[in-house]
This record gives C-alpha cells, structure tokens and sequence, in this order.
C-alpha cells in the first residue's frame, strides 16, 4: 500500500497538526497556571511527555511507536505464568 | 461500501445507531462479552447477561438487515474474581449452542495480575476444548504493551491454539506486529483518547499492509462511534487506497475470520455483500 506523497501528506494534515499542537500547548499552559505548578514539575507523567516531545523532533520515523513504548510499562521476561488447575 | 462492525457493544447503544450503521453500509456486527460498568455480583447475572447477547441484540440488529453475532465469556477486569470467574466459565457451555455465538470472548488482562492470567488460561482452555475462536482484548493505555506480550506467551505456551483461530483486539502502533508476527489475526479499535484515531489505523495499515487486520468502533457506554468504520472507510478513500483494499480490511477479513466459527451458517454472508439471512429476520420482525 502506497502511502501519500510528503507534500500532499503536509497539505493535507498541516492544519491537524497545527490545531493538536495548540491543544497540547494549551493543556501545558493549563496545567502551568495551576497552584502549585512547581510541584508537578517532576511528575512522571509530565517527564514523559517532555521525552515524547524530543521524540517528534527526531526525523528518523517510527515516532509513534516510540512514544506509545515511553507511555508502556515494561514487559516483564520469565514472568510465572498460573499454572494449569 | 459494505462493512462489519467485528467489535462492538451494542447492549449499551440506543436502537437508532442499529439504525445510521446500517445506512452507512454495516451488514453485520459481532459483539463481544464485556464489562457493564459495573462489577456483577453473580454467575447469574451472566446468565442473564449471554441471554440478551444471544436472544434480544439479534432482533434489534434485524429490524435493520443487520446479522448479529456475539461472544461469550467474563471479561479481564472481572475476572479478578477468580471464584466468580469459574462459575461463569462453567455457565458457558450453555450457551455455545445459539446460532448467533462466534467463540470465546473478550478475553484477556486488564491490569496484567495473576489472577487475571489464571482466568485468562481457563477460558482458553474452555475454548479449545469446545473448538472455539477467540477474540482478546488487550489492555489500556500503559498497560497494553505488557500484557500483549503476556497474552502471546500464554497463547503460544498452549499447544492446542491455532494462531489462526485467534483475533487479537484493540492493537495499537506497538503492539500490532506481536500480533501479525506470531501468526494471529488483529483489530485497530477506533475510539477517543484511550485508543486509536481512523487516521493512526491507516497509517498502521499502510505499514504492515491488509492481510489479517480488520477495524472497529467498540462502541460502547463510554464516549465512542458506533460510525468509526466508516470513518476509517473515508480516510482510506482520502489517501487514495482502493476499493478492494478497504474492502477487504472492513468486510472480507472479517468475513474469513467469523467464518471459520462452528456455528457460521453457510448460506449466510453471501461475498456478494446481500445479507439474505438479514433480510429474512428483518421480514419477520415486521
């Protein structure tokens, strides 16, 4: 399956980044004109979501999936399986 | 375009979207077993549960050419109650044998814990023995890479299960190949903030190609579209993909993944899209 050229893909989806992106800035801003704002620094989730941010702005592509694995738990190898009744 | 909605709720949706699915092209809607919103008190409930699934959501679906089908099972979030659990599991049985039943399902974690897993085993186990499929619902947000591959693990620790056999639900960006690479089927759930956009499920599609993946709204009490796929039908049309590649994402690989149930009667879901077994329920509703 052939995916859109990079230009039609840009012309067709600038103005939905544009508009998630003010949507992310606006919960940033929220979120900074709480109480208490330096408190929440530190959050985990807030780390992860400035890690995510760095991830968008590494060209090399599979942006998505990174960030879904940075919002993962981590898989546990040799975890006990219940045994069968 | 014809689609089949393969994961939907419709237990928890008013009669009018049976209504605008079907003028949007929905021919048949499968729905799995799922959790109420509330945690159920007794084996019982259940009973009363499967009774709706596989006796009153038919006829609605009728009333509107569209062929319901549905799965049976306790879904991972109730299953932490192991004891309730097995009297579900036990009650089962009773109802493999309506004509509207696929498999066992959704089956799966929900937080990952032991219990969960135990319960997750017995189901399978009820399935294999019974020569059902199964469909598996993949946990949310963080918890869902963990317990894909937990799921995969168990799946393929148990010899009898056929990959083939499988539909592994709600797959997202990292989690979609597990499931393609070990041989089973998957779905792309389209539903708000907690899972995928219409517009992420072709990307997704358009990366690891149309063969075994299908797509679905899991509509359901929560803040959802009972009109996803369609959606999903648009953006396809919108990056310029073919007629018979959506159309294979949204209706034939459901169509060869439902097929393969026990109870799939052959006359039904003709290729040509006319649901003729819709058609006549719909003539005696009337």
């Amino acid at each position: 399956m052939t995916p859109l050229p990079a230009a039609k893909a840009l012309d067709a989806y600038f103005l939905e980044a544009r508009s998630k992106l003010l949507d992310l800035a606006g919960i940033l801003d929220r979120i900074g004109r709480g109480a208490e704002a330096g408190a929440v620094g530190q959050d985990p989730r807030l780390t992860n979501i400035r890690q995510a941010l760095e991830i968008l702005q590494d060209v090399s592509g599979g942006r998505a999936e990174r960030v879904q694995r940075l919002f993962s738990l981590g898989y546990e190898v040799g975890w006990e399986r219940p045994k069968p009744r | 375009m014809y689609y089949i909605d393969p994961h939907i709720h419709m237990i928890s949706r008013v009669t009018d979207d049976y209504q605008r699915m079907a003028q949007c092209g929905c021919q048949a809607v499968s729905e799995p077993a799922f959790w109420a919103g509330f945690d159920r008190g007794s084996a019982e409930g259940f009973r009363d549960y499967f009774r709706h699934l596989t006796e009153v959501e038919p006829k609605r679906a009728a009333l509107f050419g569209i062929k319901h089908h549905s799965w049976l099972c306790i879904n991972a979030k109730e299953a932490e109650n192991v004891k309730l659990s097995r009297e579900v599991i036990a009650v089962i049985p009773e109802y493999l044998d309506k004509s509207n039943v696929l498999g066992i399902g959704e089956i799966g974690l929900n937080k990952n814990t032991r219990n969960e897993a135990t319960v997750f085993q017995e189901h399978v186990d009820l399935a294999m023995k019974t020569n059902e499929l199964i469909l598996i619902h993949t946990p949310h947000l963080e918890d869902k890479y963990k317990g894909t591959r937990m799921i995969i693990d168990m799946l393929k620790g148990d010899r009898r299960v056929s990959a083939e056999r499988v539909l592994i639900d709600h797959v997202e960006e990292h989690t979609v190949r597990l499931a393609l690479d070990n041989g089973f089927w998957c779905g792309m759930t389209l539903y708000p903030t907690t899972k995928c956009t219409p517009e992420r499920a072709v990307d997704i599609v358009e990366m690891v190609g149309p063969e075994r993946i299908m797509a679905n709204s899991a509509g359901d009490w929560g803040k959802s579209n009972p009109l996803a796929v369609p959606e999903f039908i648009q953006e396809m049309k919108r990056r310029g993909h073919g007629e018979d590649v959506i159309r294979k994402i949204v209706y034939e690989n459901p169509l060869a993944f439902f097929r393969q149930s026990v109870r799939w009667p052959k006359e039904a879901m003709a290729d040509d899209g006319h649901s003729r077994e819709g058609a006549r329920e719909m003539s005696a509703a009337r």
